[in-house]
């Protein structure tokens, strides 16, 4: 395959507001964005609430269909696809949620969770070829085979979010969108969480689409970084162009709101 | 359901005190009703007319009535015919309603159709309703039945549509869309399991409603035909004999009341034990 893994060109999502009276008014969420991720990276697309990150993130899942541009994985146009195509498709990508209370069915056994996404494959192993795969998938993340029997309530918000990534691992995907996969937890375990990311990204050539209001994190965890603001992508570059010598001011607001713990000499080691 | 067991054993939490009162209530209510089955104190249509309204304790626990029956034996088959009717028109309501209901949560075009299918029930009189279907099926069971059933149909679909909706906007939705479920599928795996401690509650709950509206109906002569004897059709001839006889109306008067409470005591304890936001209150 040539080319980046997934190529978004001059996506663009309108929104239709229905006012009083019958009049429509239509909100422009995500603006002529586009954006490459090569296979085996990380970029990460970070904004303020409200930007259009999650609209993004909605419409690289194939959750939400562009009002126009194209969204290419390893070079297929997802929405050109007939929807046999794009089932096949989705195993290729799957998603990271950011509440980890809200995204694992409170009935279903960590085991039942992981190997949902399974449904995809044609020849979704059974039995016990898929218990020995949701073991390895859970092994993976850091987690005990045992908790595959277990239930979501369990376990911690950080375990939770490793229960996440094993679901979101279990179909190899080439993609995994992140979305605000960390906001939600304590700044140790945020840490725990994208050290995973990392090593997941090293060992198995991962690729992720990582989406924050965090800049923080991007520091920690993204190779490119993608700067979004209403709508638009302000400013793309490597973590270290955007993040060191910043051209938006829009980017330099957001590095200024990033509070620092001076001294904890976390910051700028990946430099 | 191992985890649920051993906290319940865990002291008191919100809801202990409904939930052991009215599950004291409702077991003794369900245990005589089944008992009547096997062992009455007499036969409960037997007639000794020269044993006619006798006070409690001079014949027979309750007394007799004004044909000389038993009452406790009247009373206590009666709770066996009060609580198949209302089970069976509580299932009817609950299955259809729900169905109803989590259709109504995953489809928008079915969701205005079944609700204004709704509106248009809870319109009618449920009592009158009952009166017209009694003429068209004439009076016995499946009158009641339905009759209770069918007005219990909207109260599932509101209460399931709404829980469903909140199931749908979960992002473990979402996660089983992206595995390629649809719409039926994620109904049935993710959105039912999840509602159903909602809807348990509303079946304990509707349990009483039923109870009440069934001796409703067969105080008006539109439930089980005699002799089998109804709680409701207990009371209207009790009336006659109100001066004479009071125990004939304060026995099912008070077995309709007890029975009553405890199912919606059940149904509170049971809301303060399985609803989530009182849940995490503690």
């Amino acid at each position: 395959m040539t080319g980046p893994l997934l190529a978004i060109e001059n996506l663009t999502r309108d929104y239709v507001l229905r006012a009083k009276g019958g009049a429509t008014r239509s909100l422009r969420a995500v603006d002529g964005v586009s954006l490459a991720v090569e296979a085996g990276s990380i970029f990460a697309v970070v904004g303020e609430s409200g930007c259009g990150k999650s609209t993004l993130a909605r419409i690289v899942m194939a959750l939400d269909r562009p009002t126009g541009g194209t969204v290419r994985l390893g070079g297929d146009d997802l929405f050109a696809l007939s929807p046999k195509a794009l089932a096949r498709k989705r195993r290729d990508v799957q998603m990271v949620f950011q509440d980890p209370y809200g995204s694992l069915n409170p009935r279903h056994s960590v085991g039942r969770i992981v190997a949902e996404p399974l449904h995809l494959l044609d020849d979704a192993p059974k039995g016990r070829d898929r218990t020995a795969l949701v073991v390895r998938a859970l092994e993976d993340v850091g987690l005990p085979a045992h908790a595959a029997e277990r239930y979501p309530h369990e376990f911690s918000g950080g375990q939770r979010q490793r229960i996440a990534i094993a679901r979101a691992l279990i179909t190899n995907p080439k993609l995994v969108v992140a979305d605000e996969a960390v906001s939600a937890l304590d700044l140790s375990i945020q840490a725990q969480i994208l050290r995973l990311i990392l090593s997941l990204r090293d060992r198995h050539g991962l690729t992720v689409l990582f989406i924050t209001h965090n800049i923080g994190v991007v520091d920690e965890i993204a190779d490119r970084v993608g700067v979004m603001q209403a709508g638009r992508l302000v400013e793309t570059g490597t973590v270290r162009e955007v993040l060191d010598h910043p051209r938006e001011d829009y980017t330099r607001t957001l590095l200024a709101a990033e509070p620092t713990l001076a001294g904890l000499g976390q910051r700028r080691r990946r430099a | 359901m191992t985890a649920r067991a051993v906290k319940l054993r865990r002291g008191w939490r919100p809801g202990s005190v409904p939930l052991l009162v009215g599950g004291i209530l409702t077991a003794l209510l369900v245990g005589i009703a089944l008992t009547s089955l096997v062992w009455t104190p007499a036969d409960p249509a037997r007639m000794r007319i020269l044993q006619k309204l006798k006070a409690p304790l001079v014949s027979g626990l309750l007394g007799t009535d004004q044909l000389g029956r038993d009452v406790a034996s009247m009373l206590m088959r009666g709770a066996f015919n009060s609580l198949t009717t209302a089970f069976a028109a509580v299932g009817l309501g609950a299955v259809l309603g729900t169905l109803a209901g989590v259709a109504a949560a995953a489809n928008h075009t079915l969701d205005a159709v079944l609700m204004r299918i709704c509106d248009a029930l809870f319109a009618l009189p449920p009592i009158l309703s009952a009166i017209m279907l009694g003429a068209l099926l004439g009076p016995g069971a499946l009158t009641a039945i339905v009759a209770i059933g069918v007005f219990m149909i909207p109260v599932f679909a509101r209460v399931s549509r709404g829980a469903a909706m909140q199931i749908w906007a979960r992002d473990y939705i979402m996660a089983a869309r992206m595995a390629g479920k649809g719409t039926a599928r994620i109904t049935l795996e993710h959105v039912l399991p999840n509602i159903s401690a909602q809807v348990i509650v509303q079946v304990t709950i509707q349990l009483a409603m039923a109870i009440l509206t069934e001796a409703g109906l067969s105080f008006l002569g539109l439930g089980l035909p005699p002799p089998a004897p109804t709680w409701g059709r207990m009371l209207a001839e009790a009336q006659t004999y109100l001066l004479q006889a009071p125990h004939l109306a304060l026995a099912p008067g008070l077995a309709i009341a007890a029975a009553v409470l405890g199912l919606n005591l059940l149904g509170d304890g049971l809301a303060a034990r399985l609803d989530p936001r009182r849940r995490q209150a503690t």
